[in-house]
């Protein structure tokens, strides 16, 4: 076990390296520094000067080495567009998209499991045919669409919810408000997170339903009924337990997707969160901003994947073995 | 089934037409009695042969600035008060006849994501192939390089680069190559899906007797990667191939919406429901809400279709 985490943490250092490459090879091409730092009214002699004392004329390695040291005591440049330390304006940002993946990882985890679980156990209700005829549409309707439809018919039609912004928060601590103190906060949360979850809730229903479906073929759950237990133990205790391990891999990969959605959620509702900051990033090209996002995406990427393969490699002793082989 | 049986079918095969056999071969005889797959292929069929013969059908062409009017803009659909008989779904922001930019769009959107789908396989397909059937140190880099690959969802690393190139290029120069960029990203970044399916049935039929003897035989390699056990991995493929499709159109649709895909002079269905969101507010619904149902109706009937390949086929999906 303990060859395979080694393993692991190299391997997540060097997808690290190679993003970090990455961010530094656009923070060489893309933009000028200079013309940020002083305008076009410069003479060709103080910028040539001004040239070497960034060190912006040094070797290609030496460069980059020293980006990498900063960058790992935190300091990923200024935003050319708010004049401050990048990774300080990710950080006050962070809070309101992790607030909105909590909200629909609440949502999807809260009904993705019951209703996953009740399609496999009575596949032939007419409830679970309805659940499986909404989740294959839920599939089909991209994310923005749903946030789209959503204003349109809550907010323009209806007037039930806000569309955009957090509304009202309560501070927390730090860099962190909080939208679920308020019921304003809540108005305005409820619509985004919906949208966020609307295409992954019915993925899992669907996969859940899928392993569920083949563990309760499987010898044990069979055993387990002609033994007795309660009906309910065998789905929630025994069933469900080995229905999870698939979900758990499956969970990990979709974490970057979420990220993804963030970006698309956030636009279509102005919600201020790092996805949408991104963006404007782009638009503006904040270079410093651009490759601080990237680098904390390309961060909380690796360590959310490398966690869920260990978690997998300790749940599943079979895999354990193989991917330690390997 | 006996060997009288059994000789009596291959009779009956080799007298009947070519088309009956089709007719009765299973996955025919299954699509003929699934409701749901008959309605979906049809719709599917109507909006591929509708959007693939704009140019004909359009009463207009939204490409072309002549035939554009700004003073159009904005008209509502038929049955709404306020409309014009010449629009019957209306015009959208830009005064252009959304019937005939939905079906320009809605041919971009398909192209797109059959393009990428193909660059996918062919990438997925050919990585697989090597990886499962070379095995050992090469398989082991190839299948490590495709977990990282998935680690990374598509959408984000689709996001990143168009961003940065767009940046890099301009928005001028990025609208005129988006097409390129857009199957190009959707395409490279989706290739493992197809390479681990490939890998885990190469596995499977790499132990088979007819790999042996076809080895036996003095055939190379790359024939029989090729000849002998792509054919035989092909329903898994298939069966992947439908969801990709319907994922590539939602990708693009979605990047297309960010301002990162397809421009406003040549919507996609993405382009033109994000053109429309700016409206939204003020009451022009019709300009989003119509794509949008276009969209979501395209990739519905898709993701039906694929679910009941699925079942179909009902090969053993290597999972994880």
């Amino acid at each position: 076990m303990f060859a395979y985490l080694v393993k692991r943490v190299l391997q997540a250092i060097a997808v690290m390296l190679a993003i970090s490459l990455i961010g530094f090879a656009i923070q060489g091409n893309l933009g000028d520094p200079l013309r940020e730092l002083v305008g076009q009214s410069v003479s060709e002699e103080t910028r040539q000067q001004l040239r070497e004392q960034l060190g912006l004329n040094d070797p290609f390695l030496v460069q980059y080495t020293r980006f990498l040291g900063n960058a790992l005591q935190g300091d990923l440049g200024t935003s050319y567009f708010f004049k401050e330390p990048a990774l300080d304006v990710i950080l006050k940002k962070l809070p309101a998209t992790l607030e909105l993946v909590f909200g629909a990882t609440l949502l999807i985890v809260g009904l993705s499991v019951p209703l996953g679980v009740f399609t496999a156990i009575r596949p032939n209700a007419i409830l679970s045919r309805i659940i499986m005829a909404v989740s294959i549409v839920g599939i089909s309707i991209p994310v923005f669409l749903t946030a789209i439809l959503m204003i349109y018919l809550f907010s323009v039609e209806l007037g039930w919810a806000p569309s955009f912004g957090r509304g009202e928060t309560v501070h927390v601590i730090g860099y962190w408000d909080t939208n679920f103190l308020t019921a304003d906060g809540w108005a305005h949360i409820v619509m985004p997170s919906i949208a966020l979850s609307s295409i992954m809730l019915p993925m899992f229903i669907r996969l859940i339903r899928a392993e569920m479906l083949e563990v309760l073929q499987s010898e044990y759950v069979r055993f387990a009924k002609a033994k007795g237990i309660a009906p309910w133990r065998i789905y929630f205790v025994h069933a469900l337990k080995n229905t999870l391990l698939p979900v758990i891999t499956v969970g990990g990969v979709q974490i970057g997707t979420m990220v993804a959605y963030t970006i698309l959620t956030e636009t279509v509702f102005s919600w201020p969160g790092m996805g949408a900051m991104f963006l404007e990033a782009v638009n503006r090209v904040d270079t410093p901003l651009i490759v601080a996002y990237l680098i904390v995406v390309g961060f909380i990427f690796v360590v959310t994947n490398t966690i869920v393969d260990l978690i997998y490699g300790l749940a599943n002793p079979t895999v354990k073995l193989a991917r330690m082989g390997a | 089934m006996t060997d009288q049986s059994v000789e009596n079918t291959v009779l009956q095969a080799r007298h009947a037409p070519r088309l009956r056999a089709f007719w009765d071969s299973n996955i025919i005889y299954a699509f003929r009695h699934n409701p749901v797959a008959i309605v979906s292929f049809t719709v599917f069929a109507v909006i591929a042969v509708l959007s693939f013969c704009a140019p004909l059908i359009a009463p207009y062409d939204p490409y072309d600035p002549a035939q554009i009017d700004i003073m159009n803009s904005e008209y509502p659909p038929a049955w709404v008060n306020g409309s014009l008989p010449e629009f019957w779904l209306g015009t959208d922001d830009q005064g252009r006849d959304l019937w005939s930019t939905i079906l320009y769009g809605t041919r971009l959107s398909i192209i797109i994501g059959l393009c990428a789908v193909v660059v996918q396989a062919v990438l997925g397909i050919t990585i697989g192939l090597l990886s499962g059937y070379v095995g050992g140190r090469t398989d082991s880099i190839l299948m490590r390089l495709a977990d990282i690959q998935l680690s990374f969802s598509t959408l984000m690393v689709a996001i990143i680069f168009l961003a940065l190139t767009q940046a890099l290029f301009g928005s001028e120069v990025f609208g005129q190559y988006a097409v390129v960029f857009l199957i190009a990203v959707i395409g490279v970044a989706e290739w493992p899906q197809y390479a681990r399916t490939v890998r885990a049935t190469v596995l499977a039929e790499k132990k088979k007797e007819y790999v042996d003897s076809a080895r036996v035989l003095g055939f190379g390699p790359v024939r029989i990667m090729a000849r002998h056990i792509l054919p035989n991995s092909l329903s898994p493929i298939f069966v992947i191939s439908t969801v990709q499709v319907a994922n590539a159109i939602i990708s693009e649709a979605s990047l297309s919406f960010l301002g990162l895909g397809m421009p406003p002079s040549q919507p996609s269905l993405g382009s033109l429901i994000s053109a429309g969101f700016d409206y939204i507010l003020s009451g022009s619904w019709w300009i989003t809400v119509i794509p949008g149902v276009v969209l979501v109706v395209l990739v519905l009937v898709i993701n039906l279709l694929g679910d009941w390949i699925r079942d179909v086929l009902n090969p053993k999906l290597y999972k994880g």
